[in-house]
């Protein structure tokens, strides 16, 4: 009892030294248009998991709607729906749908466009990466969906059954399949990155042919070690910087899992991304869980050294404030697309940073 | 063995005794009759749609009328204030699962309280989703079960646990029922930002305590009408979830309405339950009118399959006091009832 007072002290002062840190970002000032998409009566955007932007400036939604559903009397419970791709245009206008009724499609998790203007989705329950090409035909898969699922469902500490990646979760298992995976990253030669990310804790690395190459990381704290990985983003030297939520940091790795750095000081990162050109910077978001919005929820603008240049928004359900960020777009550099889960909503930011 | 025969008896004689018993115990008697006339075929669907159970029904300024219904799945319709079909809303919506309440609020937003997604959706007037409160459990978590097996989680400020109802004061603060699960109110500002909790996770039959928070309105005043169901009552709450007062001789509160304008009316249904013994509809289905501070003023109703009788009526639009909509779980029906005139008598305590 003689030491708690000490201890407390330690805490307090180390918590407000944290506080400095975050406090001496600046403040971004910005604009946000909270409803840029023109959805059709008939569809219903749901947890906005992911949004990305092509080439043309088209934007791609993957989001969580309809009624997700677990078959009965059947062998065995057998998983179907809950999901939907959709495209809009610059202006924000709906264009299609893509990948109807896909066996793919559970629990949204992500979606981004390659250099290519390949649409790339990621889902978080069926464990699979599914690239569609230009014409929103299905071009590569990786991973492959659990053929069911235990209801109740095993506790997250043991394997999973068939499909879902080998292993115990977080042990980085040296397969190509995937165990709740988040998010996928290319490098200049068009290898594939997927964060997989949730069930596993590992960056699994293939050949633009989907040739399964290596994975680095397991569960832990230590470095090249994850504790969720939510995001991951490759910058134009091929770096790979892996949002690493529950260790509160980004680790940054060269392509072949190397561990180089990490980037501290900007909450629990959750949604990454890097935007082109001569100048990359990285964004970053410290995603608030859906149960609080009263803490959180901030976007940091960073150089890829860590520095950070500023941070803007907070946690609520206004305009202007985030409901647990998970999607970054940012081919516009100082333009955009942000997807909430826990506001069911794209908003469109403009930045007054250069 | 032999010893247990007599307690046996004793509780299956309780057990056959006790609703009717405390029905009458819980009830006022000499109320007025208020007679009334419901709208034959008043909804009209088209070809092809249905409405499930009739949980959730509500109208706007224009006296358009909005169902929440389980369906295959839950859906939410709208109809003209004749019945005619208009259209629907939300279609596919990730957060339609388990209907339960539609409320209309004083800016024409359409919200609905959904106790399977653990949802509040509020709609704008032209349909789109702009605040949801609470969060579906994640799918992975869904599967493990969160709710409906082994104790209570505490209650969260943002997480519901099978939520019932929604209303809200003049200033816009925002009164969610919550529900099955948890057993309180929580009071959000407009924002949607959490201000205050009145009974917890857990069932009680104290002042701040609630057994099944089953609806939920607030009057002119800012004052919160909650019905209390499984404790037979309905509480009256300050605005900031202090307890205020008890009406307990209206049977079980199953759903709340007040009326708006200068002189508002307070409707309570005590409805038959789910699963009726012989003798229940007897003592069950009627809605009572009430004033405010509790005096009640008539009742009308009595279950019944038949129309201008209730099976389990969910919930009420009183927003003219003199043409209630009711919404009816085993019956798969909204009615409208044109409510006559009371001659003038003493209202009863």
């Amino acid at each position: 009892m003689r030491h708690f007072p000490k201890a407390v002290l330690a805490i307090s002062l180390l918590a407000g030294a944290v506080l400095i840190a975050q406090n001496s970002v600046p403040e971004l000032s910005f604009t946000s248009n909270p409803d840029p998409l023109q959805f059709p009566s008939t569809i219903s955007l749901g947890e906005a998991a992911g949004v990305a932007t092509d080439s043309h400036g088209n934007v791609f939604v993957y989001t969580r709607t309809g009624h997700p559903t677990i078959s009965i009397g059947t062998s065995r419970p057998f998983l179907h729906g809950g999901s939907r791709l959709l495209e809009f245009d610059r202006l924000g206008k709906f264009v299609h749908e893509i990948g109807q009724d896909s066996y793919g499609f559970l629990v949204a998790q992500q979606v981004r466009i390659d250099p290519q203007d390949n649409v790339w989705i990621v889902d978080q329950l069926s464990s699979m990466v599914i690239k569609f090409d230009t014409n929103a035909r299905v071009q590569l898969l990786l991973g492959r969906k659990a053929e069911s699922e235990r209801v109740p469902a095993a506790p997250l500490t043991q394997a999973a059954g068939g499909g879902r990646g080998g292993g115990l979760p977080g042990a980085g298992a040296q397969s190509d399949l995937f165990n709740r995976p988040t998010d996928v990253a290319w490098d200049a030669a068009g290898n594939i990155y997927v964060a997989d990310g949730l069930g596993n804790a590992r960056i699994a690395k293939f050949d633009k042919n989907g040739k399964f190459i290596r994975s680095w990381g397991s569960r832990g704290t230590a470095n090249g070690q994850f504790n969720e990985v939510h995001g991951i983003a490759i910058d134009a030297q091929g770096n790979v910087y892996a949002a690493d939520t529950g260790n509160k940091r980004i680790q940054v790795f060269d392509g072949d899992g190397v561990y180089k750095s990490q980037i501290t000081g900007i909450g629990s990162p959750a949604a990454v991304c890097i935007s082109p050109g001569a100048h990359q910077f990285l964004y970053s978001s410290n995603s608030n869980p859906q149960d609080d919005i009263d803490s959180g929820g901030e976007i940091y603008r960073l150089e890829l050294n860590g520095n950070p240049l500023g941070k803007f928004g907070k946690a609520g359900k206004l305009p202007k404030e985030f409901g647990t960020v998970n999607a970054i777009d940012c081919r516009g550099n100082t333009e955009l697309y942000v997807g909430e889960i826990g506001n069911w909503r794209v908003q469109k930011i403009s930045l007054s940073a250069k | 063995m032999r010893k247990l025969y007599p307690v046996l008896s004793f509780a299956l004689v309780a057990f056959l005794t006790t609703p009717a018993a405390f029905a009458q115990k819980a009830k006022a008697q000499n109320v007025p009759e208020i007679s009334y006339t419901s709208v034959p075929n008043f909804l009209k669907l088209p070809a092809g749609l249905y409405l499930g159970e009739s949980m959730g029904v509500a109208t706007n300024s224009k006296g358009h009328i909005f169902v929440y219904t389980r369906s295959a799945n839950t859906r939410l319709f709208e109809f003209d204030p004749t019945g005619n079909y208009l259209r629907e809303w939300g279609i596919g919506s990730y957060g339609f699962e388990f209907a339960h309440s539609v409320r209309v609020d004083p800016e024409d937003n359409v919200w609905v309280v959904d106790e399977g997604s653990n949802m509040v959706i509020k709609f704008n007037p032209a349909g789109r989703v702009v605040m949801v409160l609470g969060h579906r459990p994640e799918v992975e978590a869904g599967m493990l079960a969160t709710t409906g097996n082994g104790p209570t989680p505490p209650a969260a400020k943002y997480t519901f646990n099978r939520p019932t109802d929604v209303a809200w004061d003049p200033q816009g603060n925002i009164f969610v029922s919550d529900g099955y699960g948890n057993n309180r109110v929580v009071k959000y500002d407009k924002n949607g930002r959490f201000l205050a909790q009145a009974g917890s996770e857990k069932t009680g039959s104290g002042r701040d305590q609630f057994s099944l928070p089953h609806a939920i309105a607030v009057d002119a005043k800012g004052n919160v009408y909650v019905a209390d169901r499984s404790n037979h009552r309905m509480q009256v709450l300050n605005n900031d979830l202090t307890p205020k007062t008890v009406y307990d001789n209206i049977g079980d509160s199953w759903t709340v309405c007040v009326s708006p304008g200068p002189h508002q009316y307070l409707f309570t249904s005590n409805s038959n339950p789910n699963g009726n013994a012989p003798g229940t509809w007897e003592n069950t289905g009627e809605i009572y009118k009430m004033e405010l501070d509790g005096s009640i003023i008539g009742r009308f109703g009595h279950a019944s399959k038949q129309l201008g009788g209730f099976q389990v009526a969910h919930m009420l639009d009183c927003r003219n006091p003199n043409e209630i909509l009711v919404a009816e779980i085993e019956s798969w029906r909204v009615q409208k009832l044109l409510l006559k005139p009371l001659l003038a008598s003493p209202a009863a305590k």
